[in-house]
């Protein structure tokens, strides 16, 4: 079943419009619980307290604030929050292209698939020519009173558009002291290198799959139907022993199965 | 990180992470690295606290429907809706126990360039600190994965939910890059995308020209802003000066909850310092 756009926008580069649609690139398979009130076995429902008196505070009594030094708060009206909305706005606006390098993993947040709405040959000639350029497009765009910063790449000979953090929102390892602790010597490197290289193959997501999510699923359905599956007690480990000896048992123990694989 | 629905005080702690948000084991091969895990990303969203109307900060409570009566932790469980209003009750040790033993370690099982990696995947970020004693160890997978310019993946199970990571190094520290899995990624193809048809050479050349021309080697991350939170901070600044809606409430010392900077964290943690319990 093809999914439903949720935006639909205008890709501005210069003086070409290119006009697509925004859909999410991501389906979250995580196993949704919900909280219940165990004597009711019902769901339990929200609602804002005073502290003190324990007494419910209805929702149209509350008030934004912020702290700004310990029981000092700013005060934020609703029109207050309604100026800080961006100007509502259709266009994706691409101001330059870098290198897909410059940015690291960590600023990338949400994925979005562009498809035409309408003009797709301008559409593929564009994913293409980003392809061929490889280059990443900085974008920026207003969506649901939101201002965007995002990536836009070529994905296959489609569109991808990935939202990006904030300098702000990202902690940098730059910014952080180096461990503690003596650095390994040569014959130690040597030999975690060797372990590394075995263990080296090609990025392959398919390799990687949800057990955890499946296991949880199966007990959930075994329960459904009245069952009460055994579950074991999960042990502690056992201390290991001293690291040049555990690398080279595990540069053995590699060397045994690729051989016999 | 946990997407599953969680209790309010964990959700609580979440938000503070003065201590480490998971501790754990990282491994390659036998070799096995105790470390910590904090959080990489920053709140920069200037949170806004739910006040009353003479000031007081509220509190977000579960009640229940039928008593009405706000409930505590110890009253509340966990359930999956298997049809509409009918639950399957999960108890947090039978999440537990799902989860065998060797599935909590971070086990780097495969080792990739980075740049392999392609960034639809990557979903959160995490330092892993050494805990105390696995320093040389971490070390060592540090650099060498520095020098083999490899990044590592690793699946475990933390708090009721199976992750997928990429693990790499970065100024001597690694960097955990929580990932979606496959099946949370979808095709052009489930998306309902149209095939390609025929492109004219000339229109991929004009944009090729346009892309050329607007290209840059270098990107400054700081030009990364997030305006909405600059200009929020910059509207409250105004508003303390003014002292215009600025309220005064008494709130109870909050030592042991209170809001620390991350970052600071970090670096306390990364000296070896020995932590507040």
């Amino acid at each position: 079943m093809a999914a439903r756009a949720i935006w639909k926008g205008n890709l501005k580069l210069n003086s070409t419009k290119i006009p697509v649609k925004l859909y999410s690139a991501v389906q979250d398979q995580t196993i949704r619980f919900h909280i219940l009130d165990d004597k009711a076995k019902q769901r339990v429902k929200q609602h804002m307290i005073n502290p003190e008196s324990g007494d419910e505070v209805p929702n149209e009594e509350v008030r934004k604030g912020f702290e700004v030094e310990p029981g000092t708060f700013v005060i934020l009206e609703e029109e207050d929050l309604e100026k800080l909305v961006p100007e509502a706005s259709r266009d994706i606006e691409v101001s330059k292209f870098v290198p897909p390098k410059a940015i690291p993993p960590e600023y990338y947040d949400r994925p979005y698939y562009l498809g035409p709405d309408g003009d797709q040959a301008a559409y593929f000639a564009f994913a293409e020519a980003l392809n061929k350029q490889e280059k990443e497009g900085i974008a920026q765009w207003v969506m649901r009173k939101q201002s965007y910063t995002g990536a836009l790449r070529a994905e296959g000979d489609y569109l991808l558009l990935c939202t990006l953090r904030s300098a702000d929102e990202v902690l940098s390892a730059e910014d952080l002291p180096k461990p503690a602790g003596r650095a390994p010597d040569k014959k130690e490197l040597a030999m975690a290198q060797q372990l590394v290289e075995l263990l080296r193959a090609d990025f392959d997501p398919k390799e990687f799959k949800d057990e955890y999510r499946a296991r949880v699923m199966e007990f959930v359905e075994k329960k459904a139907k009245g069952h009460k599956p055994r579950l074991k007690l999960v042990k502690s480990k056992p201390k290991a022993a001293s690291l040049d000896k555990v690398l080279s048992k595990s540069i053995e123990r590699l060397k045994k199965e690729k051989r016999s694989a | 990180m946990p997407r599953t629905r969680r209790k309010p005080a964990e959700d609580q702690e979440e938000q503070r992470g003065a201590r480490p948000f998971w501790s754990g084991t990282l491994t390659f091969g036998l070799v096995s690295v105790p470390v910590d895990l904090y959080p990489g990303n920053r709140n920069a969203r200037t949170p806004l606290r739910m006040l009353g109307a003479d000031g007081v900060p509220l509190s977000r409570r579960y009640y229940s429907q039928k008593t009405e009566k706000d409930l505590d932790n110890d009253d509340m469980i966990r359930g999956y809706e298997i049809e509409k209003d009918k639950f399957v009750v999960v108890t947090d040790e039978e999440l537990e126990r799902l989860a065998p033993e060797q599935s909590r370690d971070i086990d780097l099982r495969s080792f990739a360039p980075l740049e392999q990696i392609p960034p639809i995947y990557f979903d959160r970020s995490y330092f892993l600190v050494p805990s105390s004693g696995s320093e040389k160890a971490y070390k060592l997978l540090a650099e060498t994965m520095q020098k083999s310019k490899l990044a590592g993946i690793a699946t475990f199970v933390m708090r009721g939910k199976e992750y997928l990571v990429t693990i790499f190094p970065e100024n001597g520290i690694l960097r955990a890059e929580t990932m979606r899995f496959a099946d949370e990624i979808r095709t052009p193809k489930d998306v309902g995308l149209p095939e390609e048809k025929k492109v004219s050479a000339a229109a991929v050349k004009k944009f090729e020209t346009v892309i050329k021309k607007h290209s840059s080697n270098t990107f400054s991350l700081k030009t990364l802003k997030d305006e909405r939170a600059e200009n929020l901070r910059k509207l409250i600044a105004r508003k303390k000066a003014s002292k215009k809606n600025v309220v005064h409430v008494e709130v109870p010392e909050r030592e042991e909850g209170k809001v620390v900077d991350l970052l600071d964290v970090l670096k306390k943690s990364l000296a070896g310092k020995k932590r507040a319990a």
